[in-house]
């Protein structure tokens, strides 16, 4: 009955439909959500102030930085045309794509500091890593959205390797920060598809019980001294503690106010290390204040919670667990970096999204808002 | 609407709507999370930036902001007239921050393919690195840049991170050699020095690096040092200061006020030219030290930043000694300069008087058929020689008679009162206090009576008696001051604070026998007879004297001093002590003149240049002073009549 009802619905009122949301109808033939793009905007402009006070005004590293945002806008708005089934079908195989590229890695990569991430295309050198930050979402979400949810066990089952497949060559290389974050946006998509609460509570008591092999076994010495240093950061001041001391100095100096823009005497007198890259909110804390710091969350949390609407208001499972699951590894992100920062997090490498100096992380955070987009924008479905 | 997780229909439809609201459930649960967590990060940002907020601004002050010790300026040195006798000079040094330097060795090799930085600079750079010092503080490498090496490396300077060229201010001494005894020299701090410092020491020369090693500079050490300043400065993370917050000015050094007068100096190290020798001149009336050669010397200005190997060795090795302070380190008989105070003491004790004569036949025994005790002049000086006349010409034989009157614990005493075989303590260091022998001396360092011809020995200045010059210098002031024995010193003012010596003794002695021996001390000079004849010619003023000659080896009984035979080194050293004007004494001074050989010959013309040098000087000052009180009597009231003119 609904169903057929639906049916005529569609076929009665087709143009009323479209002078009804005229307005709208532009950003969805442009395939643009004004209300996301409105806050990265934004947070682009926040980020690049931020920047230019924590580089020491480097003329450079502002320009590259424009450069890659440029890039990544063109990503984005490239990637929120592609029709939502496309995507869909197009998630495994960039997916297989991104598991070669990390076994070749793991045989042929270069790097720096003991970790092998990049492959070197002669003119550039890229992190194949980054590619399963798309294509983990894309290819779960796939995954669980053509199946009937929850998910039965066999296919959490199918779902966990393709999860773990990726996240233990990216953990090889070994790239903490990333893997966790593959790792996430693979799980948040089996959270999202109704995982039942008793294989959470279950996992969870498992992963507490398989910490202890874990940190015998497979975790580095400077993993560990990470997790060590932030137990105790004052045991070692100059060494492994210092960053975080002088990341929680710079927060706590800045008190309510901030010091002013480019006045921070930690991050411009050089103490915060990183202050750049992955601890650029500590320069934001000193030199704006905990206003700056909720003014920072209050704009990924509206960029969070747009997010979350589309993934609500989303046409098909593929299309909410995939928003879901982009706009919540965001979120990890952010919690991740400033949870780490202000010393409650183990220091695990991960940036401040769309904020600290970065090239391909760049691209592939606005790709993620690219799905996000087309997931937005998809048409409204004449079904078959 | 149906719960979340319940059992349902099996309509496709039915089921899309569920599977949506399971996701959009999840959805909320997950944005709840969100909340709670971002929360959390709010709630830590609260804590740190409110709660904690003073202790982090705390932290953070004390990593950016660095205290540094700022070194004093070391006090000037003047000389009576204000003559600057020791400066503070600027020198360029090349420091490096040890913290901002990943390889120390491999700067050092790219140093010096720029300049030449040497192995014992290095050597230094190291020890002084390894010392307690404040954080990112320099360290000195190389001293006294030259300015081209200066612009080498500035050229350089921004491939060198952590290298610094630093300005400070070094001693300077413009006479070099002609002070270098007394004022002495600064150098660095060496390790020696630098264990035997406490911790508020150690403070105090934060900053400093250089410290008095001998003479003056290191007798008013802590008064030339001053007191260490800071500085506050804000530093990056690598160390490089980057503006000075705040600063406690150091306190200069006191300024050293000298007795000394320059131009006596001059004709005091100038009449030494060519000898080993040395002269001490002494206003009478101060104890005021106005001279105080030694010669040879050397230049004081090679120590300041580090003297280099050969050089010292060059000094240390050489045999004329020209490290060696002669006034005061070095230790001569007196020979017969000791006469005028034995005679003086005779006369007090009434043993001889004016009246006492006897027969010099050129020889002395205490027994028939014993030792014969030699006078200096072969076949005597007549049959009846009283004191005047011995002290005039020197006769041995007198003073042997004396000697055996007076007996050694009668001589001991007349000598201690003038001072011998004690340190004078003068302000220089390293004093040595001479020998002047009593009964309980022998007994108890050569473990042997007293024998009477110990006593002649004593009474000629030989045998065990050493005097310093310093020494010679002192009994003559004090003899010339009719009693007064100061403390000689060389500083007339420290700081504001003028330095005056109460007398450290009083010989006493009636007024008749201190006129008695004055005469007979002029009459060395000015008397047809007297040994110190030769001198006379065109004075102007009197003078009282008495020559000594000094054995420098023993001359067996019957043989004679033969200059020929033995090598020059042993030659006899020339003594010659003598205050001006006779009548009225200014100024006394002792001159040794090492293998001089005579007294009057080699010592006594030392002595007249310096007496014409200070009869010119206070002539000239007395001139000077005369016209310039009217000048300066004209200027102000000039003055005057100009002020009541703006007045009107």
């Amino acid at each position: 009955m609904k169903m057929h009802g639906g049916r005529d619905f569609v076929r009665h009122m087709p143009g009323s439909t479209q002078t009804f949301k005229k307005g709208e109808s532009f950003w969805r033939i442009v395939h643009i959500d004004p209300w996301l793009l409105l806050g990265l905007l934004v947070l682009t402009g926040v980020g690049l102030s931020i920047l230019y006070s924590a580089s020491g005004t480097s003329q450079f590293m502002i320009k590259r930085q424009v450069i890659f945002f440029s890039i990544a806008y063109i990503g984005m708005f490239s990637i929120a045309q592609c029709p939502v089934n496309f995507l869909e079908r197009s998630g495994k195989w960039l997916y297989l794509f991104g598991i070669v590229l990390l076994v070749l890695v793991l045989l042929i990569g270069v790097g720096a500091k003991g970790a092998q991430r990049w492959l070197s295309l002669g003119f550039i050198r890229f992190q194949p890593a980054e590619i399963l930050k798309l294509a983990m979402p894309l290819c779960v979400a796939a995954y669980l959205g053509s199946r009937a949810l929850p998910p039965k066990l066999k296919h959490i089952g199918g779902c966990l390797a393709l999860v773990a497949l990726p996240a233990l060559l990216i953990f090889k290389q070994p790239d903490l920060g990333t893997a966790i974050l593959v790792t996430a946006s693979g799980l948040i998509a089996l959270f999202l598809a109704g995982l039942s609460w008793r294989y959470i509570v279950g996992s969870l008591l498992l992963v507490v019980v398989a910490s202890w092999p874990m940190w015998t076994f497979v975790m580095h010495d400077y993993q560990k001294q990470r997790v060590l240093t932030l137990l105790n950061p004052e045991a070692d001041r100059l060494g492994s503690g210092w960053n975080i001391i002088q990341s929680k100095t710079a927060i706590g100096s800045g008190g309510l106010e901030g010091k002013g823009w480019m006045q921070g005497t930690q991050s411009q007198l050089d103490f915060l290390p990183e202050s750049h890259t992955d601890f650029i909110i500590a320069v934001l804390a000193e030199e704006f204040g905990l206003k700056g710091v909720l003014l920072l969350l209050s704009l990924y949390g509206v960029i969070i919670a747009r997010g979350l609407i589309i993934a609500w208001r989303a046409q098909n499972h593929f299309g909410r667990l995939l928003a879901g699951s982009v706009t919540l590894t965001f979120f990890v992100y952010v919690f991740v970096n400033v949870g780490m920062v202000s010393g409650i997090l183990p220091v695990v490498g991960v940036p401040l999204p769309l904020v600290s100096l970065g090239g391909t992380s760049l691209v592939t955070l606005m790709a993620g808002f690219g799905l996000l987009m087309a997931v937005a924008t998809e048409p409204k479905k004449t079904q078959t | 609407m149906p719960a979340l997780g319940k059992k349902h229909q099996h309509s496709t439809i039915a089921n899309e709507g569920h599977q949506r609201r399971i996701i959009q459930w999840r959805l909320l649960v997950a944005f709840l999370g969100v909340v709670i967590l971002l929360s959390i990060l709010v709630a830590r940002f609260y804590l740190l930036q409110i709660k904690q907020h003073q202790n982090f601004v705390t932290l953070s002050d004390r990593n950016r902001i660095q205290m540094q010790p700022v070194a004093p300026t070391r006090g000037l040195i003047y000389d009576r007239n204000g003559i600057l006798l020791a400066d503070n000079r600027p020198s360029y040094r090349l420091s490096v921050i040890p913290e901002r330097v990943k390889n120390l060795d491999a700067l050092f090799v790219e140093l010096n393919k720029i300049i030449d930085v040497s192995a014992s600079d290095i050597d230094r750079f190291k020890k002084l690195k390894n010392r307690s010092r404040a954080p990112y503080q320099p360290t000195p490498l190389k001293l006294d840049l030259s300015p081209e090496e200066i612009a080498k490396i500035s050229v350089n300077e921004y491939r060198l991170p952590g290298v610094e060229v630093e300005a400070e201010l070094v001693r300077y001494y413009p006479y070099g050699e002609l002070l270098a005894h007394t004022i002495g020299y600064v150098g660095r701090i060496n390790e020696r020095e630098l264990k035997a410092f406490d911790e508020e020491t150690k403070k105090d020369y934060s900053a400093t690096f250089s410290i008095g090693k001998i003479g003056l500079e290191k007798h008013y050490e802590r008064s030339l040092l001053g007191a260490v300043g800071s500085r506050f400065l804000e530093t990056n993370a690598h160390g490089r200061a980057l503006r000075e917050l705040e600063r406690e000015a150091p306190e200069p050094g006191q300024d050293l006020h000298l007795h000394l007068d320059l131009h006596l100096q001059k004709a005091a190290f100038k009449a030494l030219t060519g000898w080993r020798g040395a002269v001490v001149a002494i206003d009478v009336k101060t104890g005021g030290v106005l001279a105080m050669a030694s010669s040879p010397s050397f230049d004081p200005n090679l120590f300041v930043t580090g003297i280099s190997y050969t050089d010292y060795n060059a000094l240390n090795s050489s045999k004329d000694l020209p490290l060696y302070n002669r006034t005061l380190q070095a230790q001569y008989p007196p020979g017969s300069t000791l006469k005028p105070i034995l005679g003086l003491g005779g006369l007090e004790t009434g043993l001889i008087s004016p009246q006492t004569r006897i027969n010099d036949p050129g020889y002395y025994q205490l027994a028939e058929g014993e030792r014969l005790y030699r006078d200096w002049k072969k076949w005597g000086h007549g049959k009846s020689v009283d004191l005047h006349q011995a002290i005039t010409e020197s006769c041995d034989t007198f003073f042997y008679e004396l000697a055996v009157r007076l007996g050694i614990d009668n001589m001991h005493p007349i000598g201690a009162h003038f001072g011998l075989g004690k340190h004078t303590g003068i302000d220089v260091p390293n004093e040595r206090s001479g020998l002047w022998p009593s009964r309980q001396w022998k007994k108890r360092h050569r473990r042997q009576p007293w024998y009477p011809g110990d006593s002649l020995n004593v009474s000629i200045g030989q045998g065990d008696v050493l005097t310093t010059p310093l020494q010679l210098a002192v009994m003559t002031a004090t003899f010339a001051s009719q009693g007064q024995r100061f403390e000689p010193h060389l500083v007339k003012q420290l700081g504001d604070q003028k330095i005056e010596k109460k007398g450290v003794d009083i010989v006493s002695a009636s007024a008749a026998n201190w006129a008695y021996v004055n005469k007979a001390m002029e009459s060395v000079v000015h008397s047809r007879r007297g040994t110190g004849k030769g001198i006379n010619k065109g004075l102007s003023y009197r003078v009282a004297g008495k020559t000594g000659t000094a054995q420098v080896v023993g001359i067996a009984q019957d043989t004679d001093y033969d200059r020929d035979k033995i090598s020059q080194r042993n030659w006899d050293h020339a003594l010659f002590i003598a205050f001006a004007p006779a009548d009225a004494p200014e100024i006394a001074l002792a001159v040794v003149i090492e293998n001089g050989e005579h007294g009057s010959s080699a010592a006594a013309p030392v002595a007249r240049s310096v007496f014409d040098s200070w009869f010119e000087i206070e002539a000239a000052r007395k001139a000077k002073m005369n016209p310039s009180q009217k000048v300066s009597a004209n200027r102000s009231l000039k003055n005057n009549v100009m002020a009541s003119e703006v007045d009107l």
